[in-house]
């Protein structure tokens, strides 16, 4: 029994997501290797070396892969698959992505987004907004699984494995990167982070974000939104936390003027501590928070940042 | 071109599932459904290509037990022109879906497909994937803006670090995000307008493919429930609360 892990990594550093795959690879338990594909990307290659539990990398390294592409990433993973008893990744963008195409080249159902494994064939995952908790059994030969990485530790380093180069998969020329537009921030990434100061509609402008920006650096963590925030305008997208958006569990999440909808819940309800400030003392999110303060948030949220 | 979009019959998305106490599935019974969410905006995204004249004919596809029609039936009265129902009472996993709209592919020869990015009940987002790998056509999932320049379709997705615009060769696959579009409502012109519009039953069956469970569900449990927590009085008793009890900061 031997896993496949296939990375995600900027060329130097492997993703926490990819990390916490590792860690669930770890519990299926046997052999776990690392495909890293990717274009100029020895850094990473040597990094997913080191991490502890990794037996063999096998390294990609072509133009084709500098961008993660589905169609040929997905080529790629089923040519070697086949020597696997499981093939797993994170549940991000890019695994969400790809992941599937490889389930149905293979022919064998995948199991998505598990938070924990009951068994080498045995997963649990959420359905329903993450209202239900299915446990699921694949019975196909080879288990193809994402793994959300707020469910797992992070993989650490000491380990020593070796790297080996495969060959480039079949190209897939119908498909083309026109351009990326990536949100820059100094901030940590949203689903690393330890804390989350999180608006949502209260915030009443994009402006007005700044107030989260100040209480998020005061504590180093990250900025976050619910979808009416992201809707309205107020910030970009990749900041949504939720059933559609990013599923978060950090040591502390602030939600400041969110109502608490089902489909936000869904990102964040397994956060350890959760702090709600919203003016309407009936608003749902008090219901899940640890400490509720019902108050006007442009009071309260600039005397929070200066008191901290 | 042909478009095709393909719509679940789901549970309504401001509806809390809850579990049967026997543990064997949630409780469906007596529940309000819908059209899965993305799915809507799956339907308003190829009916506005058509209004804009680059797509002639919309065709709505479900697949599921009878009362699929009615799901149909609203993607009609949204603007598709007609609809097929690919109907079995079997329990369907996203492969068997991507297997089965394949077929209905390969009969209807669309240029484009759209379905969702994920159905809000099983949360798997696989359907789209699956579908393009099996039809060996590329994909673009998580589409907040489409584009069709000529032979080609032009997507803007939402990836986890911002935005990212791929250039597809049609024939393609797109699953879509919220920030697509804003469906439109449905008017009582429309819907008695789509009583009129055709919907083809196919039995499941009668496509070729196998729909023998390919996972088993061995339990479905609620969630932990989190412990209710208390209300503050004021910042500063929420910072000693912090500091002192939970010691977080």
């Amino acid at each position: 029994m031997t896993t496949l892990v296939i990375a995600e990594h900027d060329n130097t550093s492997i993703k926490g997501a990819t990390r916490a795959a590792i860690t669930a690879a770890l519990q299926v338990g046997g052999d776990i290797h690392v495909l890293l594909a990717g274009h100029q990307c020895s850094g990473a290659a040597s990094t997913a070396a080191g991490i502890a539990g990794v037996a063999k990398v096998l390294v990609a390294d072509a133009p084709a892969y500098a961008h993660p592409l589905a169609e040929s990433l997905a080529a790629l993973v089923v040519n070697l698959a086949r020597d696997y008893s499981h093939v797993m990744t994170g549940a991000t963008a890019v695994g969400k992505n790809f992941m599937p195409r490889v389930a149905a080249q293979l022919d064998v159902a995948q199991i998505s987004d598990i938070t924990a494994v009951e068994a080498p064939d045995t997963f649990v995952r959420t359905i329903y907004a993450g209202n239900a908790l299915a446990t699921v059994k694949a019975l196909d030969a080879i288990k193809v699984v994402t793994v959300r990485g707020s469910a797992f530790e992070a993989a650490g380093d000491g380990g020593a494995a070796a790297i080996e180069p495969v060959p480039e998969g079949p190209a897939f020329p119908a498909a083309r990167l026109v351009r990326e537009e990536l949100t820059k921030s100094e901030r940590p990434e949203l689903t690393a982070a330890r804390v989350i100061v999180s608006g949502g509609r209260g915030l009443g402008s994009g402006e007005n974000f700044h107030l989260l920006d100040k209480l998020a650096d005061k504590l180093g963590g990250a900025v976050g939104a619910s979808r009416a925030a992201v809707d309205a305008g107020y910030v970009p997208n990749d900041y949504q936390v939720g059933q559609t958006g990013k599923i978060v569990a950090p040591d502390l999440y602030i939600a400041v003027g969110i109502s608490g909808a089902i489909q936000h819940l869904a990102g964040m309800k397994d956060s350890k501590l959760i702090v709600a400030i919203n003016k309407d003392a009936e608003a749902p999110i008090f219901e899940v928070a640890d400490y509720g303060l019902v108050a006007d948030l442009f009071q309260a949220v600039p005397e929070l940042t200066a008191a901290l | 071109m042909k478009a095709l979009v393909a719509v679940k019959r789901v549970i309504d998305y401001n509806l809390k599932a809850r579990v049967k106490s026997d543990g064997s599935d949630v409780d469906l019974a007596g529940v309000k459904m819908s059209m899965n969410p993305f799915d809507e905006i799956a339907v308003e995204e190829a009916v506005r290509l058509k209004e804009a004249g680059v797509v002639t004919e919309v065709v709505a596809v479900s697949i599921g037990v009878a009362a699929c029609a009615e799901t149909l039936r609203t993607a009609m009265a949204l603007g598709a022109d007609r609809a097929v129902l690919v109907e079995t009472a079997a329990e369907l996993e996203p492969l068997h879906v991507a297997k089965l709209l394949k077929a209905v592919a390969d009969k209807e020869q669309p240029q484009l497909v759209f379905l969702g990015k994920q159905a809000i009940d099983d949360d798997a987002g696989q359907t789209g994937q699956m579908l393009a790998a099996l039809l060996r056509w590329p994909q673009a999932t998580f589409a907040s803006k489409v584009s069709v320049n000529g032979g080609a379709v032009e997507v803007t997705r939402e990836v986890d670090g911002g935005l990212e615009t791929l250039a597809l060769d049609l024939p393609a696959v797109v699953t879509v995000d919220l920030r697509l579009n804003s469906p439109r409502y449905v008017t009582l012109p429309s819907i008695m307008k789509a009583k009129k519009k055709v919907i083809d039953t196919l039995p499941a069956e009668t496509l070729g493919v196998s729909l023998a469970p390919r996972t088993q569900v061995l339990k479905v449990s609620e969630p932990k429930a989190r412990a209710g927590g208390i209300k503050v009085a004021d910042v500063a008793a929420l910072i000693d609360k912090l500091k002192n009890e939970a010691k977080v900061i």
